[in-house]
């Protein structure tokens, strides 16, 4: 007689630590591949599970081995159909050795795996060197509260809901006419009165038939349960998404000519990095991308990010469009604004002025937060470093930060300075999330 | 299709199963495998599993517990792509080489199925693991399991201790040596102290007998007295070492001279896996032939005794065939000779031969010709082969014929493949010998032995390989694999090239290049 083990039920994921050994190890490469993730695709897309190559680099495990293109071999074959000993055979492939081996490598890069949403962020984030407080708040899933909804006939004992489960039983015990035990009572005081009268034959028939209706009684009560499986109702709990406010992110960017690859790759993380903030905290997140030359317009993700066009820089103009586009579809007591702004901090001369006003007067009341980054050149990084001297935009751009406390502006040259712009922003957390 | 009257029960009816089902099934199949065909085996225990669970076992090493290294968080993911693409189904099974034998199931196999993998692995994988002379040799079936447990948590603790990344430095060295980390001879056993008085007495005799004082009058050499001297001191050093050495996980693990105990034992562990893997790399064709052989004797008896059904019999017949399909040269389906079919073809044509043989079998094979034992005959080599010499015994004309086997000569310099040998007269013994020289494992892996090492002076390790037909290493994986092995040594590792028939230097390589 074998031992016979169920093992289906013992815990899955046993390969779980190695998974996190192996995705340390290639840390570098998958946080490239990550990278080039949020370089082409949209900004709410990073917030997700995403497929990526397995790494190679990193993750060799070498060995001694023959190489292929030297010495002498005997392969053994099966199959043979025409051929006889001397025969000649050319080489495939010319370059000698199997001609399948370059086959093989280029199907192991098809190879690619499923990263986990916590990964993903854990690789983007890392990248923007976050710090772990923040880290943990971004990564926090949408909460639930469980709320009544109806009953269910399977569930956890801790939700049995008596009253419904005993109403079922009743009318099950009506149904199938489950003697009461006032019957039976009934019928055993018969017997004890007849009994306790004089036998006679008569006397005798009637005990034996009101035994037998007892025994019949007393076997249907047992087949008939007092609460049958079938009877139990559960209490059920749908998940409720708590209540949030709604919000709308606006992307303003400058796409004049200046603006390159590497700045616009840069503008992106930082949009990117909002956006996540903004999933977080709300509900529903609505992005509006606003880019400018010297004439701004509202276009579509692609359009924004990957189009080109040439002209001046008017910044205001962008700052109108957006004025115009709230005062249209997001009704302040209705939307939560936030504004992320980058550019390259030129600016057609004089109209920085025009983009105080607009700023002070109009939009930094209907703003819950308005972010600028000018992307910078890494090796004039260390000459802007803290000095206020800068492009017109920045200069203009400083009255305004003493003047309003939820205006934010930095330089940014590399991936690590981005974080600090919403510095205040993760600080501020009011508590109001701090969901299980 | 049989048509005799049926009388006894079917043993199981449709395709659920359940364990009552595998328990009747069971005991059915090890009365039949145990009187049928003399097989003796382990205690059996049989685990059920999910397909995630077999995933899991398939990415360490097969084995139910292992120690954690992201290598195998690789291999994991690999092996779940290409069955969640469904380009490779999973295992029916998975069998473990210990006492009691461990034997998966997985839960989605019909009971058809269930019934089959039983034959195949409790029965058949299970007496080759109990009575083949590798395993009996050279792995311990009662202690693995607790060895694993324990390679397990030490590995666990020493990440504890020391950090992740040290200790995976070490596994990753380590691994880079798993296929030089075995012993393939076992070292002779040490001589009590009562032999070894005996021995010393022998020679001290044999010297009496055999002095002669005119040797002491012989003059000394004046030129060969240095050359002599160094060479005795590189001698005495060599055997003091114990070199030349071919485990160089063994040497290491005894004379690195930068690792800490706790590294040392690691890297034993790695060894003594490595150690216990070693037969099955070496009995790979008798192993799926013995256990394929078994299952499909035992099921056909059962068939014949009318214990399982048509359907079922269907069943696995079709899923036997899938296992045993060996597609020719030429067909894209290729990946080598399947082990399995090679196997059972080999082991179903020693029954021939041993009842029905031709006048070529009794040529070849006087010893089993139809003797007609063929049960003592397969029981025999199951017990006493290995891959190499099972094929260089039994391969016969008759199969080399049916498998339409030939043979290439491939000379890289060369820019065509020759036919060296076809099914003919003149090509069996040669095919047959090329085709067990390619499951000698010890012979087709690179020779590379710790030949010195100047322990008093600049410490530097010094490796051999020995070129056989000009095989040269693959020059990537050879540095790579040299600066694991220096990070071991802690010094400069050297490795030369010699070539075995004509001793010349082709070349060295030191880790001081790379």
């Amino acid at each position: 007689m074998p031992i016979f083990i169920d093992r289906r039920l013992n815990p899955k994921d046993k390969s779980l630590g190695n998974r996190q050994r192996f995705l340390r190890r290639a840390r570098e490469e998958l946080k490239r591949s990550i990278r080039d993730k949020v370089r082409a695709g949209g900004i709410a897309e990073l917030d997700r599970e995403h497929v990526v190559p397995i790494p190679r680099k990193g993750t060799g495990e070498p060995s001694f081995g023959d190489d292929k293109e030297s010495g002498r071999r005997q392969h053994i074959l099966p199959g043979n159909r025409t051929f006889s000993s001397g025969d000649l055979i050319p080489k495939p492939g010319g370059g000698g050795g199997y001609g399948s081996a370059a086959g093989t490598t280029e199907s192991e890069d098809d190879f690619r795996f499923v990263l986990s949403r916590e990964e993903v962020l854990d690789l983007f984030f890392e990248d923007l060197e976050l710090p772990d407080l923040v880290k943990l708040n971004l990564k926090q899933v949408l909460s639930f509260k469980p709320r009544r909804a109806g009953f269910a006939a399977s569930g956890a004992p801790t939700n049995i809901n008596v009253g419904r489960t005993m109403r079922n039983s009743h009318g099950r015990r009506i149904a199938l006419r489950r003697p009461k035990q006032a019957e039976l009572d009934a019928i055993a005081r018969q017997i004890a009165e007849l009994e306790a009268k004089p036998a006679s034959a008569l006397v005798r028939e009637r005990i034996a038939a009101l035994r037998e209706a007892l025994d019949r009684l007393e076997r249907r009560r047992k087949r008939i349960a007092y609460v049958d499986p079938v009877d139990i109702r559960f209490n059920r709990f749908d998940p409720q998404p708590l209540p949030n406010a709604n919000a709308v992110m606006f992307c303003l960017m400058d796409v004049s000519g200046s603006m390159g690859e590497r700045e616009k790759d840069l503008a992106k993380r930082f949009f990117v990095l909002l956006h996540l903030f903004l999933t977080r905290r709300y509900e529903r997140t609505d992005i509006v991308f606003i880019r400018h030359t010297h004439l701004a317009k509202e276009v579509d993700e692609h359009t924004f990010f990957y189009h080109t066009e040439s002209g001046g820089t008017v910044v205001s103009t962008a700052l109108e469009e957006m004025h115009r586009i709230i005062e249209q579809r997001y009704p302040v007591a209705e939307w939560n604004i936030y504004a992320a702004q980058a550019s390259d901090g030129d600016n057609f001369a004089g109209d920085s002025e025009r983009c105080i006003e607009l700023l002070d007067r109009k939009l930094m009341r209907l703003c819950q937060y308005f972010a600028y980054v000018e992307i910078i050149d890494e090796r004039e990084s260390h000459i802007f470093g803290a000095t206020e001297n800068g492009t017109s935009l920045w200069r203009a751009y400083n009255a305004i930060d003493g003047k309003w406390p939820n205006f934010q502006m930095r330089r940014i040259a590399a991936p690590a300075d981005i974080y600090p712009v919403f510095r205040q922003l993760f600080a501020r957390q009011p508590g109001l999330r701090k969901s299980a | 299709m049989v048509s005799q009257a049926c009388t006894s029960e079917l043993l199981f009816s449709g395709s659920d199963w359940n364990f009552a089902k595998l328990s009747r099934v069971y005991e059915e199949i090890e009365s039949l495998g145990l009187e049928e065909l003399g097989l003796d085996i382990y205690p059996v225990q049989m685990e059920v599993i999910s397909s995630e669970q077999m995933l899991d076992a398939y990415s360490s090493l097969g084995m139910p517990l292992m120690y954690r290294h992201w290598s195998f968080g690789k291999r994991f993911l690999y092996d779940e792509l290409l069955y969640r693409k469904g380009a490779r189904g999973l295992a029916y099974e998975m069998v473990i080489n210990s006492n009691p034998c461990i034997v998966y199931l997985m839960e989605e196999n019909t009971m058809a199925l269930q019934a089959l993998v039983t034959a195949h692995a409790a029965l058949g994988h299970n007496h080759f693991f109990k009575n083949n002379h590798l395993f009996r040799q050279w792995t311990d079936a009662g202690g693995i399991l607790s060895y694993l447990d324990f390679a397990k948590s030490y590995i666990a603790r020493c990440e504890e201790r020391h950090g992740v990344t040290p200790v995976e430095a070490i596994l990753d060295s380590a691994h880079a040596l798993m296929e030089q980390g075995v012993f393939r001879y076992r070292r002779p056993p040490k001589l009590s102290s009562e032999q070894q008085r005996e021995g010393l007495h022998e020679r001290l005799e044999y010297e009496e007998r055999s002095f002669n004082d005119l040797w002491r009058t012989l003059p000394p050499s004046p030129g060969k007295s240095k050359q002599d001297a160094t060479d005795q001191i590189l001698a005495e050093r060599k055997k003091s070492l114990k070199l030349p050495e071919e485990n160089l996980l063994y040497f290491l693990e005894k004379n690195s001279l930068v690792l800490e105990p706790w590294q040392r034992e690691i890297i034993r562990i790695v060894r003594i896996i490595a150690q216990y893997f070693y037969p099955q790399r070496q009995t790979q064709v008798m192993n799926e032939g013995c256990a394929t052989f078994v299952h499909y004797t035992l099921m056909n008896t059962l068939f014949d005794r009318c214990r399982i059904s048509e359907g079922a019999m269907l069943e696995m017949l079709r899923n036997h065939s899938n296992v045993i399909f060996q597609p020719a040269y030429d067909d894209p389906r290729y990946s080598g000779i399947n082990p399995y079919a090679l196997g059972l073809d080999m082991m179903q044509d020693i029954r021939r031969i041993s009842t029905a043989p031709t006048a070529e079998d009794r040529d070849w094979f006087p010893d089993i010709a139809g003797r007609g034992d063929w049960r003592d005959t397969l029981l025999d080599a199951w017990a006493n082969h290995r891959d190499e010499s099972f094929v260089r015994q039994y391969l016969s004309p008759a199969l080399i014929r049916k498998w339409r086997l030939f043979m290439l000569a491939d000379n890289a310099d060369e820019p065509h493949y020759e036919v060296a040998s076809i099914h003919n007269e003149r090509g069996y013994a040669k095919i047959r010998s090329a085709l067990a020289q390619s499951y000698d494992v010890g012979a087709s892996r690179p020779d590379i032995q710790v030949i010195d090492v100047d322990l008093l002076g600049d410490r530097r390790l010094r490796l051999q390989h020995t070129v056989k037909n000009g095989l040269m290493l693959e020059g990537g994986s050879r540095d790579a694999t040299l600066r694991h092995i220096r990070n071991l040594w802690g010094y400069e590792v050297s490795m030369v090239a010699v070539d075995a028939e004509t001793g010349a230097m082709l070349g060295e390589r030191s880790t001081k290049e790379v």
